[in-house]
């Protein structure tokens, strides 16, 4: 275990960036979100949940793939490059790091996605143990615990102090040099923070029957209707959700060829996958029924029980008309979750 | 009280439904929702219904029967805004105004630091927050939501009665922001909406929630425009998007504040609105859309003593 003076903080951002892209909580237009870090950037390690989730580090909102240039009768096709520099990610919460786990899933299987699979092999993920858990917190549901987060660092604060703990070889070399620190340093932070989680109003859902098992019984439910009748279908809840994967692929016309990128889609919208065979999602309800299908049922049933949620709450926090995961899991679930 | 006019209304035959808002699952989670009456006693109207429910009211006009909509002060404009442009048809809703004394944001609470929010209680003019880490006590004023502090009064609009009391809640002037950044060089001004606009995720939820916009389908909704971006090809896009929303809304913006509610990232998408506001109100004189069906507003409509704007920027802004 290592140990940094907050005071100290600053110093330790500009000593990384000086070799490699830092990337931290950084407040912007009232707003904090993770962002490239640079000398003056207002860090805030005191916010608990960043308005997007730390998933943009490796699997960004917009990324260009390939770009067509047309010259006469040529085309030149120029592929986008793969990210090749080291860069750190700092003060990833619990919940966001194993949201990562679960992309991995989706990406490092066959076939492996190159741009993903090179950001997740050049990034150095520093966590941070959650001092105040909000009362939208439920990560407690899916074993994660937010007072020893993963990573290839973890980090606590206590008074005035940051403690470091390596886990990888890459978190050994990012915090060598710093002060030694014992061992037992972070063990009554600890303790509180799992004492405030023990609190948690939506803690401990009942989630029996969300499995590949019940998939009909849960797909067929008469609630679904009245559930997503309210759903404006932005896309909010999708677009802050640490563990939703799915991109759409477009070509912009630059005048002189193609760009072609990716971007995050939303099952949300009415567009998404829509094909010409015959079983798209007609309304909000098929729509909403998806993403929630998904995360609770379709996900787990092909990963060994694991839940495409985190219980990071920021959907939550963030749905204008207070739709969200766990209502979702309280109305379909089984009654004890009243 | 509302519950029991409610339940009265619907024995009387006056609707089949009723549109209100129900509580979720945490203190503070208000969801709009449709009662009949097996369900009624799910309704609930309190200080968290800080939503605009008028244009659901849009998709339940191809169905039978007449619906009892629970309106709000400000809602009642909305309501006729969307009346005027026959989105709703106002035979088949009882719009049942309900009384504001300002709608709490919990938002505000979270940005003064009260965290771990387990309830709120209301004690006249202070708000009793119960948290994980113990009791906090605010200022109910401090809490409201952004929009309650341009409040368009206590009179509800052509609704078809009002039960319970109303509050302006008004503090400054509306018009404040919008001529701070009128006052600012054009540098500065572009600097500010970049900041702000930058923020954008391209959710769309301000142009969902929005009562102006209520085409059947968005041109950015349409894979067959060909400008169907769901994210930003350049980062100068997601800016474009929300002036030109601005634009198509003006003169039917009734300034219901919904869009920057909605907002995951904060940015004040009401101040562009309100740019047009005050453009149309020191150009034609003053207008509010919505206050009554069947009004023309200023940009649609023509008469020979109209200032031309072009005219009007030469001169520098006189009207004559």
């Amino acid at each position: 275990m290592k140990k940094l003076a907050l005071s100290a903080l600053n110093a330790f951002y500009s000593k990384i960036s000086e070799t490699k892209t830092l990337i931290a909580p950084i407040e912007s237009a009232g707003q904090v979100d993770f962002g490239v870090w640079s000398e003056g950037a207002q860090v805030r390690l005191d916010v608990l949940k960043t308005v997007k989730s730390a998933k943009g580090a490796f699997f960004p909102q917009v990324e260009d793939m390939v770009r067509f240039h047309v010259q006469g009768k040529n085309i030149e096709i120029d592929p986008a490059e793969v990210m090749d520099e080291d860069f750190v990610i700092f003060g990833v919460r619990a919940c966001d790091a194993r949201s990562f786990e679960l992309l991995d899933r989706v990406f490092l299987s066959d076939p492996v996605d190159p741009f993903y699979a090179a950001r997740r092999a050049h990034g150095t993920v520093v966590t941070l143990a959650c001092g105040e858990p909000e009362e939208t917190c439920f990560c407690t549901n899916f074993g994660i615990d937010a007072a020893d987060p993963k990573g290839d660092v973890s980090a606590w604060i206590v008074g005035e102090a940051m403690y470091l703990r390596a886990n990888t070889e890459k978190g050994e070399a990012l915090i060598e040099g710093l002060d030694d620190a014992e061992d037992g340093a972070v063990g009554e932070t600890q303790a509180s923070i799992r004492a405030i989680a023990e609190k948690l109003p939506f803690g401990r859902l009942n989630l029996t029957g969300f499995d590949g098992d019940h998939l009909m019984e849960r797909f067929s439910d008469p609630k679904w209707a009245e559930l997503s009748r309210a759903c404006l279908g932005c896309g909010t809840c999708t677009f802050v959700c640490p563990t939703c994967q799915c991109y759409d692929v477009r070509d912009f016309d630059t005048g002189n060829g193609i760009q072609r990128y990716r971007c995050w889609d939303s099952c949300m919208y009415s567009d998404f996958t829509l094909m010409a065979h015959g079983t798209n999602r007609p309304t909000q309800l098929e729509r909403f029924r998806q993403r929630f299908m998904h995360k609770l049922v379709y996900f787990p049933s092909n990963n060994e029980g694991l839940y495409s949620c985190v219980g990071c709450g920021r959907c939550l926090a963030k749905c204008p008309q207070g739709l969200h995961i766990v209502k979702v899991i309280k109305a379909l679930g089984v009654k004890d979750n009243a | 009280m509302i519950l029991e006019r409610v339940r009265a209304l619907m024995s009387e035959g006056v609707a089949d439904r009723v549109l209100g808002w129900e509580a979720g699952e945490s203190a503070y989670d208000r969801t709009p929702a449709f009662f009949n009456s097996e369900n009624l006693d799910n309704l609930k109207y309190d200080s968290f219904c800080g939503c605009n429910v008028s244009k659901y009211l849009v998709a339940e006009m191809p169905k039978e029967g007449k619906i009892i909509a629970l309106i709000k002060p400000c809602d009642s404009y909305s309501l006729n805004q969307l009346c005027t442009e026959h989105r709703v048809n106002r035979e088949k809703v009882f719009a049942l105004g309900v009384g504001c004394r300002g709608k709490i944001d919990v938002e505000k609470l979270r940005a003064m630091g009260v965290k771990g929010i387990t309830d709120i209680a209301e004690d006249g003019d202070m708000l009793k927050v119960t948290t994980l880490y113990g009791e906090k006590t605010v200022a109910r004023r401090d809490a409201l939501l952004d929009k309650c502090l341009c409040c368009k009064g206590k009179e509800h609009k052509g609704v078809d009665e009002v039960i319970g009391e109303s509050e302006e809640t008004t503090v400054g002037d509306k018009f404040g922001m919008v001529a701070k950044l009128e006052a600012m060089t054009p540098d500065e001004r572009f600097a500010f909406w970049r900041s702000e606009l930058s923020k954008c995720i391209r959710c769309n939820a301000c142009r969902n929630v929005c009562p102006a916009c209520s085409c059947v389908k968005c041109v950015f909704d349409n894979p067959n425009t060909g400008v169907a971006n769901k994210a930003a090809a350049d980062d100068f896009e997601e800016n474009m998007f929300h002036i030109i929303r601005a634009f198509h809304v003006a003169g039917r913006c009734t300034d219901c504040g919904e869009c920057s509610r909605v907002c995951p990232q904060g940015i004040p998408l009401h101040l562009l609105n309100r740019k047009f506001i005050k453009d149309i109100n020191e150009l034609y004189g003053d207008y509010q859309a919505g206050e009554e069906i069947g009004q023309r507003h200023p940009v649609i409509d023509f008469t020979k003593a109209d200032a031309e704007p072009s005219v009007v920027h030469q001169r520098g802004g006189a009207k004559a």
